[in-house]
């Protein structure tokens, strides 16, 4: 058809889809919100359970995350390819830490028997058992977010490697960038909702 | 016909990308989608009007009649599920948005057609997932189309797939929005300003922001179902400190703005209909066009007047029942408006136009019928009868099909190049008018009566309106096999049509019929607004 390439056009796609992102979540964050209003005891005492450490920890990494995402597109546009794959891995490897440091964060709690419907949950009051629920939900979903932010990168890496994603022509670099910058939106929420505030 | 031997290849004939049915399942071009999509639509809507007849047979009579209470269940779950999700909220924008936006704003595609085409197979991969689920595990789904928590949660028969089917197909509502309102923001030709747009345009531009920001609440919705049935989190679960009533908000979140996504794209076409068969300027552009977007604004903070019996407090019911009250005038202007533009017109009965009418006609009960509901006081009274579902089937079915069969009879010329035998179009408008009213108005009064929804059995006393409702659906299927009749007949064998057949003034009417690959023969030239039939060629 035709080959000519809408950059404006691309950028408001990708807007439109990052609204959408948001309501995906925002279903959950009114969910926490009414669960927070309703139980904002049990809130507070299984809350303590969580670890600030890994929480503190994973914020810095996804912020240095988005951080070197920023640079890549930065280095790219002014032409430096070489420097852009390299921040490309790096914002991967980002990632992968903190995907890493999820996991023994759940592996954790799994291993204390603290997972949705275990027997361990069951027993503890009806709030911390939705605050857990939301916890393992919430978290969750963000964590497929990462994992798929994962994998665009990765083909991101693949493209600018073959010349398809270019200085000239680096909108779909923009855009995955947009998209790593809500995930990382996104946990700068959940992260004081459950290990700050309550 | 004007000149046939300069007319370039349509694109029901374009072999330049390949040939046979990979052609069109992998083409991205606008108009083979849009078939794609229409197709795939007509099929669903004929497996829905099945069981909707079948439900019709068992209430002919009182007690089982040729199925029992579970198979009911199962029947108005399908029905619901494969008319809502499958049929209504894809019907006219998937359909003929996607085959006539771009011509109507001088484009020659979607902005995203690779994306378009994902749609449609997110669509097809939605439809299969709830096709496994009606066959595979312990029954097909038997919760009725909004999957209320608790059942849902514990039912053994095969929501969790079902649910999965509804959360890919949400997906692939969400990208046709996105599409439309990026090819309606940066494509645009030269001189298509914001008031120079086609209504339908305006009306699909409305409608595609309520498919992307409403949508992603259903996602949640139904993901939040299937980790409860999988995993069991509980945060719809009373007993695991969750709220069933919670369910009821982010579902309806959805699904009350996804009404405006099924209707609105028909008073679009309503809206087109009606000034090219009175000859006259629409009336009140500006009002129309503002009236599309007030609607889906509105339409998405009263999503609660579903719940007034579910438990809410009294200031709460108060405000969603105003706000529901506020709805009702941005539709109203729409009818005014229309019934303006009828006034003084040199009007020209077709086809069309008879199904436009016939949407306001119908489009005019559910409506009013609708203030009964979302004022709480009277809502207390008929929530859960028969009047809803007649309510919703005057809205949906008298709204959203009505318009859908009005763009069938409008466009058809124009898709196919050959024009449908207009005396049967008229025939089958006629019984498919009495056959609907004598299908759905009885409920109304039911309804009023007491009877409640969703029952396979009933008192005696509501028999004679139940045998007129079901002999109501036997007219209308009568009608509909005619209309069906009629229009794939004329794929073959109707007379050749013209660029114009009924001197319409937007941009679609300016190249051949059926449209050539890329929409435009050269440049698209604006030599008129929207509704300027000042000096329009009728070229039958």
């Amino acid at each position: 058809m035709n080959d000519h390439k809408d950059y404006q056009g691309a950028k408001l796609g990708m807007w439109l889809f990052l609204f959408t992102e948001v309501l995906l979540f925002g279903g959950l964050f009114v969910l926490y919100a009414v669960y927070l209003s309703r139980y904002p005891e049990s809130f507070h005492k299984a809350g303590q359970d969580l670890n600030p450490v890994f929480g503190t920890i994973n914020t810095a990494v996804l912020i240095t995350s988005s951080l070197t995402m920023a640079l890549s597109i930065s280095a790219l546009q002014k032409g430096n390819v070489k420097l852009s794959k390299i921040l490309i891995m790096l914002t991967i490897c980002l990632a992968l830490c903190f995907l890493t440091i999820k996991y023994f964060e759940w592996g954790a709690h799994i291993h204390h028997g603290i997972y949705p419907n275990s027997p361990d949950l069951l027993k503890l009051p009806k709030g911390e058992i939705v605050f857990y629920g939301l916890y393992y939900v919430m978290t969750g979903l963000h964590g497929v977010h990462v994992l798929i932010g994962i994998v665009v990168l990765s083909f991101l890496w693949r493209f600018v490697h073959t010349g398809k994603v270019s200085q000239n022509d680096c909108v779909m670099l923009e855009n995955a960038g947009l998209y790593w910058h809500l995930v990382d939106l996104v946990w700068i929420y959940l992260f004081p909702l459950f290990y700050l505030i309550v | 016909m004007a000149s046939t031997a300069s007319q370039p290849v349509s694109f029901l004939q374009d072999k330049s990308r390949g040939s046979g049915i990979f052609s069109w399942i992998f083409s991205t071009d606008h108009k083979r989608i849009g078939l794609l999509y229409f197709w795939t639509i007509l099929t669903m809507f004929g497996i829905g009007v099945v069981l909707g007849l079948l439900m019709r047979l068992e209430l002919i009579a009182p007690g089982e009649t040729i199925v029992g209470a579970e198979t009911y269940n199962v029947f108005f779950t399908l029905h619901g599920v494969i008319m809502i999700f499958t049929v209504v909220i894809p019907s006219i924008p998937a359909a003929f948005g996607n085959i006539f936006l771009p011509i109507m704003i001088g484009a020659e595609d979607v902005a995203f057609p690779r994306l378009n085409l994902l749609s449609w197979w997110l669509y097809i991969i939605g439809i299969a997932v709830i096709v496994v689920s009606m066959i595979t595990g312990q029954g097909p789904p038997d919760t009725g189309w909004t999957f209320y928590v608790p059942f849902s949660e514990f039912t053994t028969s095969n929501v969790t797939v079902a649910a999965i089917g509804v959360f890919i197909m949400g997906f692939s509502s969400i990208l046709t929005g996105l599409n439309f309102l990026t090819t309606i923001h940066r494509l645009r030709m030269p001189g298509m300003s914001w008031t120079k747009l086609p209504l339908f345009v305006w009306s699909l531009y409305a409608t595609a922001w309520i498919q992307v920001l409403a949508t992603p609440i259903l996602g949640i919705t139904v993901a939040l179902i299937v980790l409860e049935r999988v995993i069991g989190v509980g945060l719809f679960d009373p007993a695991k400190g969750g709220d069933p009533l919670m369910y009821q908000h982010l579902f309806w979140i959805y699904s009350h703005p996804a009404v405006y996504i099924m209707v609105l794209p028909a008073m679009g076409v309503v809206t087109e209909i009606i000034p090219t068969f009175a000859r006259k300027h629409i009336f009140g552009y500006k009002a129309i066009a503002v009236s599309s977007l007030m609607i889906a604004f509105a339409g998405s903070l009263v999503w609660a007047h579903h719940m007034f019996t579910s438990g809410m407090s009294d200031t709460a019911v108060m405000i969603f029942s105003f706000l529901t009250f506020i709805v009702a005038i941005p539709s109203a202007i729409k009818v005014f408006n229309w019934v303006a533009t009828l006034y003084k017109g040199s009007i020209q009965v077709e086809a069309p136009l008879l199904f436009a009418l016939a949407f306001i006609f119908e489009f005019s009960i559910g409506g009013l019928t609708g203030l009964v509901l979302g004022s709480a006081g009277t809502d207390i009274h008929v929530h859960d009868t028969y009047f809803v579902v007649g309510h919703f089937h005057y809205t949906i079915f008298g709204g959203t099909m009505m318009g859908m069969f009005g763009a069938m009879h409008y466009w058809w010329p124009k898709m196919f190049g050959r024009m449908y035998n207009r005396g049967r179009a008229f025939l089958a408008w006629a019984i498919i008018f009495v056959g609907f009213n004598a299908l759905y108005f009885p409920m109304l009064i039911m309804g009023l009566e007491g009877m409640p929804r969703r029952y396979y059995d009933y008192l005696p006393q509501y028999q004679n309106a139940q045998v007129i409702s079901t002999v109501g659906s036997w007219v209308l299927v009568v009608g509909l096999i005619i209309m069906f009749y009629n229009l794939f007949s004329a794929m073959k064998k109707g007379k050749p049509a013209g660029r114009n057949p009924w001197g319409a003034a937007t941009l679609e009417w300016t190249v051949p019929s059926p449209p050539p690959t890329l929409n435009f023969v050269g440049q698209p030239v604006l030599e008129r607004g929207p509704y300027d039939y000042k000096g329009v060629v009728v070229d039958e």
